[in-house]
């Protein structure tokens, strides 16, 4: 455990070097611009539309670090031949492709809790500005810890990603895995549709195998609630374990690949 | 138990996408590295030297044949925990100092702290690197990177130490820095397996070589057993020796060549074939003085030359 602790470890600083954190600036300054326009904009709606652009924003950024910086986490160390090194310390194969995850596993992490932190501050700052009869007729108050639960799916949906590019990242070159972990989450962001495949097509073979796929592929989907916290429209906590546990179930299962091709993989 | 063992070691890789067919890296490989030894590792390029080294350290698994380090099998921990590996023209993450590189890799090792603090001030001292320690590996030459690379292949303190062209990339300075750090390394009792196209360094450093063509081994052994094989005559030099006493040895065959190098002062080249001391007690008799008897053998650069054109070239198996 040591072991993938150091190396993910140094995964996390490399991302801190390599400036992934501006990211948090880049966070920053759309929410504060965005509430001094939406400000300007609308009425009353503000702390309800700067909920949804802070979701989606944490959401968005997060994905671009998942997925590019995922796709890259096995593939530099075996092009640019630092693995050689590595791989003649005392450490086990699956211990360096659980390092690497847990290291940008660390990286989202730090990066989802400080735009957190910005979004609530934005928001602490806007619920300053209305009247008490203002806030009255918003459906959640502005600061509302029950959007945790909506950031903490967000991040548990940004490790299924990355476990996806790290996946693709041990046998596939960087384009061809960010093409593949896109395509993934894209279809897993309509994965229900394809259940209700059936109401929409004739032949009963096609909705068959469209209701097949939905089971195989990912359900980005659910992971996705942000409206139902923006309203404060009730979710409830079996809902958020089943999410959980499916999104740990394919971690786990995206990892165990991703070791498995690695332990037989040949670094000429 | 040796350092280093290998029996039939052997690697083969699919080429061509259309019709892929099986090319020879390495062919049953048979060698064996004592203790506390400078091993050399020759051949030109693609030789596969390198797949060898590579296989030693499970960065390629063998298509057949095992290997084995300090008497254990080479995916052991243990094994792991006491050796050090330099990869050919290596490269670090180059966002970390030479500091925290060293760290890293000692944390990798289990060491604390103020151990791996102690370590890697010792290491960075010891290949030379000075105020450089704290610069991003980015901004570090080739030659530094190198010394870097011998550094982090050191420190554990390790029972074997594999090289891979240690000398690639320094100036005659850092070679010198290298071998004397090599013997040092040896004297410690330390195993240095290290394979190089520059073979004066063998010469210098090596109690045993193997040379390796095409992915075979054509020669392995003490470099004073290979090259003494190969004695192609001696080199004689005399002061006092008369046209008459040269004239005759030059029609009995018994000289070759004669260089004047003064007056009455001559170097001689006898045929392998000719008893030296018989040809020294023909001169002495007629008043000549021996200043020195010389074998002429075959440098290691001639020895590996003559290996390379004679090993066969065709590794591609068609029916293997």
């Amino acid at each position: 455990m040591a072991v993938i602790g150091h190396i993910a470890l140094n995964v996390f600083k490399e991302s801190v070097r390599d400036r992934v954190l501006y990211s948090l600036v880049a966070f920053a300054t759309l929410l504060i611009g965005a509430s001094y326009l939406i400000g300007q904009l609308t009425a009353g709606q503000d702390v309800k539309i700067i909920k949804d652009l802070g979701l989606a924003a944490i959401a968005t950024f997060g994905l671009f670090i998942a997925v590019f910086i995922g796709i890259g986490l096995v593939w530099k160390e075996v092009e640019r031949r630092s693995i050689y090194s590595l791989l003649a310390k005392p450490i086990r194969r699956h211990e360096l492709v659980l390092g690497k995850y847990a290291g940008l596993a660390l990286t989202l992490l730090v990066n989802v809790a400080m735009m957190t932190i910005a979004l609530y501050l934005v928001l602490a700052y806007l619920n300053t500005q209305f009247s008490d009869n203002a806030r009255a007729v918003w459906p959640a108050p502005a600061v509302d810890v029950g959007m945790l639960r909506a950031i903490g799916l967000i991040f548990l949906e940004l490790l299924v990603v990355t476990a996806f590019a790290l996946f693709f990242s041990t046998f596939s070159s960087p384009f061809l895995s960010a093409a593949l972990t896109f395509s993934l989450w894209i279809i897993g962001e309509f994965n229900p549709e394809l259940r209700n495949f059936e109401a929409v097509v004739e032949s009963p073979a096609a909705a068959y195998l469209a209701r097949g796929l939905s089971y195989v592929l990912p359900n980005f989907a659910a992971f996705d609630i942000k409206t139902q916290v923006v309203y404060a429209l009730p979710v409830p906590s079996s809902y958020l374990l089943t999410t959980s546990a499916y999104g740990a179930v394919y971690i786990a299962l995206l990892l165990t690949g991703a070791v498995a091709i690695f332990e037989r993989r040949d670094f000429k | 138990m040796d350092a280093i063992s290998t029996e039939k070691l052997t690697k083969h890789y699919r080429v061509g996408f259309w019709r892929p067919r099986p090319y020879v890296a390495l062919d049953a490989l048979t060698l064996e590295v004592g203790r506390g030894e400078v091993f050399g590792f020759l051949g030109p390029n693609g030789a596969g030297k390198t797949t060898t080294l590579k296989l030693l350290m499970q960065l390629i698994f063998p298509t057949s044949g095992r290997a084995e380090i300090l008497g254990r099998p080479l995916g052991d921990l243990v094994v792991r925990r006491r050796i050090g590996y330099l990869p050919e023209n290596p490269y670090f993450y180059d966002y970390l100092t030479a500091e925290e590189l060293l760290d890293y890799f000692g944390s990798l090792f289990g060491y604390g702290a103020a151990e791996r603090r102690r370590r890697v001030a010792a290491l960075l001292d010891e290949v030379g690197i000075g105020a450089e320690r704290r610069l991003q590996l980015r901004k570090f030459s080739k030659g530094m990177l190198q010394r870097v690379g011998i550094a982090q292949a050191i420190v554990n303190d390790p029972d074997v130490v594999f090289f891979d062209e240690p000398m690639s990339g320094l100036d005659p300075l850092g070679r010198r820095e290298v071998r004397r750090l090599m013997l040092k390394l040896r004297d410690r009792g330390c195993t240095v397996f290290f394979s190089s196209h520059v073979l004066s360094d063998a010469e210098t450093l090596c109690s045993r070589v193997a040379i390796l063509v095409g992915g075979r081994l054509v020669a392995s052994g003490p470099l004073s057993n290979l090259l003494a094989f190969q004695v192609q005559g001696w080199e004689l030099v005399l002061t006092g020796v008369t046209d008459t006493a040269l004239e005759q040895a030059t029609r009995c065959g018994q000289v070759v060549r004669a260089t004047r190098l003064g007056a009455e002062h001559y170097a001689l080249e006898l045929p392998v074939t000719t008893a030296p001391e018989r040809v020294v007690s023909d001169f002495t008799a007629c008043g000549a003085r021996l200043v020195s008897l010389t074998p002429m053998r075959e440098t290691l650069e001639d020895y590996f030359v003559r290996q390379v054109a004679d090993a066969p070239r065709n590794r591609e198996w068609g029916r293997a």
